[in-house]
């Protein structure tokens, strides 16, 4: 065995994640493309299938054990993910996932906007926090503007500073771009945007899974992330908002479980979070991901950043002394748990395909972000994002397996 | 242009860059794009954002030049390459006809499920050419 790192025991970790026994070419699976879904420990799988085989029943209708027992999992769930990043009780909305959390955000906040109101983001948003306000913005009649990046790849604070005025309703931005793995500074933003009265929503989809988020310390108005990025199932993702916010927003889906009181002609919504929860939920889901954050837990999250940390230092300088290599975003000590790269002459795609000969599985297009990658002037870039799973041997093989896509390219 | 996705569990993808596919990314046959060509068409492929424009002329019915200008990876820069020369002579209804397979006999070389995009998009783009679809 090799020297690994000390913040985390990845042999014992990896023996909860059944997926790593299997052998594709009997060679092992090396998996690095943890910022588009995480695998999943047996604690949940375990768990859903649990729930299918010993208490599957609708919530909040039946007066039988079944149905208490699946409800209060459920409900348990919200708090176990309240717990996580320090909401208050009745913050947490369970939803698809990060995608519909902004959503929900974009539809229910701009039923108060006025025509002329400005919604601010920045360049390097996924297209989940970036089609939803366009979109908005065109059928009310409102102005979407965005923060520029900077050269090294990080949100241009002064840039933010001049785009905000009081017609700014709404600053919405990646905690951690998807891309660039910049980690924003939250707190400094968080008082700009303040001051300016507007609200600040963050997607965390990034953040959340990969280091310790305080929504009380980061003062964030609303945040998102999903379920499947964090070892959970997919199919399930959280909208956090502080409680006076949530009360005083209209729903985004009606139906079943969101009503207290319907006559033919009225309907008195339901009481928080149920009021954002229409229809019968992802109610596995919510519960596998309840797991996922007890697992995550267990580990401990602080252990999983330092791991990761140890990781991207490690990867980043071996990647650097590659030659024609561009690495986009911050420097090591900025950034979250992944890289993006290219290397000149081969196309993403062709590297991709050659580092599945040995199992590597990474990323490699433009990451549901095409405008920033076209404001690199590049088609899209590989990606390499970790977990705790991953060790040094893993990066050791990708960059072997880089070796060889460059000498077959360059012969 | 659907077509039947089969997931081969144990490919691995083994040698798709063999030197007829790595000759044609390098040195692309038939580069560029015909002024006022007859017919022309840009199209991408929005998996990996890939682009290509195809510009083409007739005698009659047959094609008398064809250019392509590929800005991708070297499958789907090698597919428009190898297409290029195989277009010239052959007719509309003949081109119309062609299909995975004949593009999959061009390229000498067996693709999974995730690559074939790739090699079809210049086939693709020629379709739509011949179509009359119109870029906006």
């Amino acid at each position: 065995m090799k020297q690994e790192f000390e913040s985390l025991n990845v042999e014992e970790i990896k023996k909860d994640f059944p997926i790593f026994n299997r052998k594709i070419n009997s060679k092992d699976i090396i998996y690095l493309d943890n910022g588009a879904t995480t695998q999943k420990p047996k604690q949940v799988i375990n768990e859903i299938k649990k729930y299918y085989e010993e208490y599957n029943a609708n919530i909040h209708r039946g007066i039988y054990k079944l149905s208490e027992e699946s409800t209060l999992e459920y409900e348990k769930a919200h708090d176990v993910v309240g717990r996580f990043i320090n909401a208050k009780e009745n913050e947490i909305i369970f939803t698809k996932g990060t995608t519909e959390s902004l959503n929900l955000l974009a539809y229910s906040l701009s039923l108060d906007l006025q025509e002329g109101d400005e919604i601010l983001i920045s360049k390097m948003e996924h297209h989940s926090n970036l089609v939803p306000w366009q979109q908005i913005c065109k059928q009310k009649n409102l102005k979407l503007k965005y923060i520029e990046i900077t050269e090294d790849g990080l949100l241009d604070l002064d840039d933010l500073k001049n785009k905000l005025n009081e017609k700014v309703k709404i600053v919405s931005i990646a905690h951690v771009s998807n891309v660039l793995g910049t980690i924003s500074p939250i707190e400094e933003i968080e008082k700009i945007v303040h001051d300016n009265n507007s609200l600040l929503i963050l997607d965390a989809a990034q953040s959340v899974p990969h280091m310790k988020v305080d929504v009380k310390k980061l003062n964030c108005d609303f945040l998102a992330f999903s379920g499947h990025k964090m070892l959970g199932p997919t199919g399930i993702g959280v909208l956090y908002g502080k409680k006076e916010l949530l009360n005083r927003m209209k729903p985004f889906i009606y139906g079943g479980d969101m009503v207290r009181e319907v006559t033919y002609s009225e309907t008195r919504f339901n009481e928080l979070p149920w009021k954002f929860e229409a229809g019968t939920p992802n109610i596995v889901g919510g519960i596998g991901l309840g797991k996922a954050i007890e697992y995550l837990e267990k580990i401990g999250i602080d252990n999983i950043e330092n791991h990761e940390k140890e990781l991207i230092k490690y990867a980043y300088n071996k990647l650097r002394e590659i030659k024609d290599i561009e690495i986009y975003g911050p420097n090591e000590n900025l950034r979250s748990g992944l890289i993006s790269f290219n290397i000149k002459g081969i196309h993403g795609h062709d590297i991709a395909t050659i580092l599945d000969e040995e199992n590597i599985c990474v990323r490699a297009s433009h990451h549901c972000a095409m405008p920033l990658h076209k404001m690199f002037n590049v088609l899209g870039s590989v990606r390499i994002s970790f977990y705790l799973y991953n060790t040094k041997d893993d990066v050791d093989k990708l960059l072997l397996s880089l070796e060889r896509a460059i000498k077959i390219f360059r012969k | 242009m659907k077509q039947e996705l089969k997931v081969d569990r144990d490919y691995v993808g083994e040698g798709i860059y063999r030197e007829n596919i790595l000759d044609h990314y390098k040195n692309v046959r038939n580069l560029g794009k015909i002024e006022n060509a007859d017919l022309e068409f840009h199209d991408l492929n929005p998996i990996c954002g890939d682009e290509m424009t195809v510009s083409l002329n007739f005698d009659q019915d047959k094609v008398r030049e064809v250019k392509v200008l590929p800005k991708g990876c070297a499958i789907s820069t090698a597919s428009a390459s190898i297409l290029s020369e195989e277009l010239k002579g052959k007719n509309k209804k003949e081109i119309m006809k062609m299909k995975t397979e004949d593009i999959f006999k061009l390229l000498g070389i067996k693709l999974n499920s995730m690559r074939i995009k790739c090699a079809l998009l210049p086939l693709s783009t020629v379709k739509k050419a011949i179509c009359g679809v119109k870029n906006e």
